[in-house]
């Protein structure tokens, strides 16, 4: 940052230099009040953890009940509904934080793993399709499948790129997908596939109870998946898998020789981000009951890589944030919902600025086992690794500023 | 057979020096190496390395035995750590071959040319920036583990083994070096001298036959460097073969047991430490170089 170098022209911006300084020295420090909240949730105990775990999973399950005044999108649009909406974009945000957030990997592409699994879902489903029928539920595996298909077929090519390269050709993919859509006869292009599958079930009074415009049901569905998602993505992230992706993010070449196989796992964040990708589709086909070549293109690709980077690139929970922000915005103020690229423009160039890593920047822990071995080298009991790190993080960077003037 | 040639483990010297034994029992190397003590575990073959019309190394041959400690020395820009990067497979040699243990490592990707038992440091320090110190010395363990996205997935029972034996010997490595305190920092939140612990650290978590260290104690007061290098005697005294680059001819003279020297990227001299101090090309090359400069 420019504006920390130079003399200070006015008084004062010494002393705004230094703390800024010092800011830098703990980037994740900055503004208070959710970094204060990841510091102290990795600071508590295991089983408050849970506690508080379990009081926020109730919550998020009654969130489409209750309707809560001022939050709501009513008038304007149906609560339910909205909740069902930013779910799926929380899932699809929680699954490209893996290629994007984990392993450093620009996918500038990610609508079509989307499009692969909705697609998927409508073809297997709908009566428009004039393939094999198979029940809803089972189509959302099979568009995994297919998805993490495509995640091989086009990470092994491209993942040997890097960076600016990379970008370029996932975004070509991205426009590939929809561009198949609308030119081969069998995807049917813009008029679609009506008449999307759901799960099973009816109500007392013999209604399904997956109807497109019931959003309560399909708000639990995906809530749910989250739920199986993230706890799957936790197993990962603290494992060998997770340490080689933050590895590569943080310095590839180190990584290689280091002796991690680095290819073979940028395509594992590739192949898990897009199963991921397409299980939301699978989902959003489902609820939405429609799909057609009008929806997956490269500007929904920058809405979901907008929803991690808002969030907190890295952190899974930070991308259920962002993607659930990302949908709910436009839909909560309408007015201004034509302009929701605009303002998620100027919202990513404010988080830019004052923060960089994100609305929830909170560190992955990379061990399972970590907490043991570390709280044994500091004598605490019951503390946090990333706390415990943290709160000693100045102490040593000043150190190490003593020793290095 | 090769006990032999072994150097003989002072404990009581050792211990006055902070050793602890215990440690460096659970850290030693417990795999096989199919060459004996003495002999050529790493044979460098007219190695040539051209950047367009720049000739870095030049048809530098050399070996390193088992149990040694090898020196690499020359002026700054004489080639040295690109002499590492041909050997790790960073770059491609324009000719040549390095082979470990007999076994050519040409065109091995670099994953498995580490995997194969050669592991090295940077000159500039590239840790894991956003990982604590015990995770960057896990992220070195990778090679052995067994189960992946499966096993994690799954948390399955070897998973779970093989997690808490990394850990275990990770946080072993960080005590090693001496900085098992730390294990919980980020590394970039770490001090100079930590980090550069550290890299060894994660080097040795690959379980290498021959640790290459390009320039450890770049940075150091003379003091650290005395510590540094009673460290790299007692890796090498943990049955690891050790390749130093170092620019401080008195601290390379101390601690090598022979002496390999590049000037303009070919071999000057190779050598015992005092034929290489004697050598009259050796005394030109480093004339004018202060005694103290850091590369
Ligand atoms: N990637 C590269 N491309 C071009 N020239 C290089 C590259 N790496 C090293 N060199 C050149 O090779 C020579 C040897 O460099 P280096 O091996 O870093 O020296 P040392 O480590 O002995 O100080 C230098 O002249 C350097 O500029
Ligand atoms: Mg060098």
């Amino acid at each position: 940052m420019s504006t920390t170098e130079g003399p200070p022209l006015i008084p004062g911006a010494e002393a705004k230099k230094i703390s800024l300084d010092r800011e830098s020295a703990g980037a994740h420090r900055r503004g208070g009040w959710f970094n204060g909240l990841g510091q102290r949730w990795n600071a508590l105990p295991r089983q408050k953890q849970w506690f508080y775990l379990i009081i926020i999973v109730v919550l998020a399950y009654l969130l489409p009940v209750v309707n809560p005044p001022f939050i709501s999108t009513e008038p304007g649009n149906n609560w339910p509904l909205a909740c069902a909406q930013m779910s799926i974009y929380a899932l699809v945000a929680v699954g490209l934080n893996v290629v994007v957030g984990y392993a450093g990997l620009l996918d500038l592409g990610y609508v079509a793993f989307f499009a692969v699994g909705s697609y998927t879902a409508a073809m297997l489903t709908s009566p428009d399709s004039p393939y094999v029928h198979i029940p809803y539920l089972w189509t959302l595996p099979v568009a995994m499948g297919v998805a993490m298909f495509f995640g091989v077929m086009l990470g092994i090519p491209t993942l040997r790129l890097r960076g600016d390269y990379l970008a370029i050709v996932t975004l070509g993919f991205g426009e590939i997908v929809r561009i198949m859509a609308t030119i081969i006869p069998a995807m049917k292009g813009q008029v679609g596939f009506q008449n999307v599958g759901h799960p099973p079930g009816t109500d007392a009074a013999g209604n399904a109870i997956f109807l497109n415009s019931n959003g309560t049901p399909w708000y639990w569905l995906t809530l749910s998946v989250i739920i199986v998602v993230l706890l799957l993505a936790g197993n990962l992230e603290r494992s060998r898998v997770g340490r080689a992706w933050i590895a590569i993010r943080e310095d590839e070449d180190a990584a290689e020789i280091m002796g991690v196989p680095t290819f073979k796992y940028k395509v594992w964040a590739f192949v898990i981000g897009a199963s991921v990708g397409g299980l939301s589709g699978a989902l959003f086909a489902g609820q939405v009951g429609f799909v057609n070549n009008q929806k997956f293109d490269v500007v929904t690709s920058v809405l979901f890589l907008c929803a991690v980077v808002l969030g907190g690139t890295g952190n899974k929970v930070g991308a259920i944030l962002g993607g659930a922000l990302v949908a709910y915005i436009p839909l909560r103020f309408t007015a201004i919902a034509e302009y929701k690229f605009l303002i998620f423009g100027v919202a990513l160039v404010l988080i830019m600025i004052f923060r960089p890593a994100g609305l929830l920047p909170a560190r992955q822990r990379l061990l399972a086992y970590g907490r043991a071995a570390y709280n044994k080298v500091t004598g605490r009991k019951g503390v946090g690794d990333a706390g415990g790190s943290r709160a000693m993080s100045t102490r040593v960077s000043d150190e190490e500023k003593g020793a290095q003037t | 057979m090769s006990e032999a040639l072994e150097p003989e483990i002072d404990v009581e010297a050792l211990a006055s020096r902070g050793v602890d034994l215990e440690v460096a029992e659970r850290v030693a190397p417990d795999r096989d190496i199919a060459v004996k003590v003495g002999d050529p575990l790493v044979q460098v073959q007219n190695l040539t390395m051209k950047f367009g019309g720049l000739t870095a190394l030049d048809n530098v041959t050399f070996d390193i035995l088992r149990g040694e400690i090898l020196g690499l020395i020359g002026p700054n820009g004489a080639g040295k750590t690109t002499c590492f990067n041909a050997m790790t497979g960073v770059y491609k040699p324009s000719s040549g071959k390095v082979l470990l243990e007999g076994k050519s490592l040409g065109g091995l990707a670099q994953h498995k040319i580490t995997r194969q038992g050669l592991a090295r440091t940077f000159q500039n320090i590239r840790l894991f920036g956003e990982m604590t110190a015990l995770e960057n010395v896990v992220v070195g363990l990778d090679a052995r583990h067994r189960t992946s996205v499966g096993g994690a997935l799954l948390r399955l029972p070897t998973h779970v083994r093989e997690e808490k034996s990394a850990i275990e010997r990770g946080m072993a490595l960080l005590e090693f070096v001496g900085i098992a305190d730390h294990a919980q920092f980020l590394s970039r939140h770490l001090p100079y001298g930590y980090q550069r612990r550290l890299e060894i650290a994660r080097a040795l978590a690959t379980d290498p036959k021959v640790l290459c260290l390009d320039e450890p104690a770049a940075g150091f007061n003379p003091a650290e460097k005395e510590e540094l290098m009673q460290l790299i005697r007692t890796i090498r005294n943990d049955g690891y073969t050790v390749l130093l680059i170092e620019h401080d001819m008195k601290l390379v003279m101390g601690v090598t047991d022979r002496i390999v020297v590049l000037e303009f990227g070919k071999k000057l001299a190779d050598g015992a430490p005092a034929e290489i101090r004697e050598d009259p090309r050796v005394i030109a090359a480093y004339l004018g170089e202060p005694e103290d400069d850091v590369a």
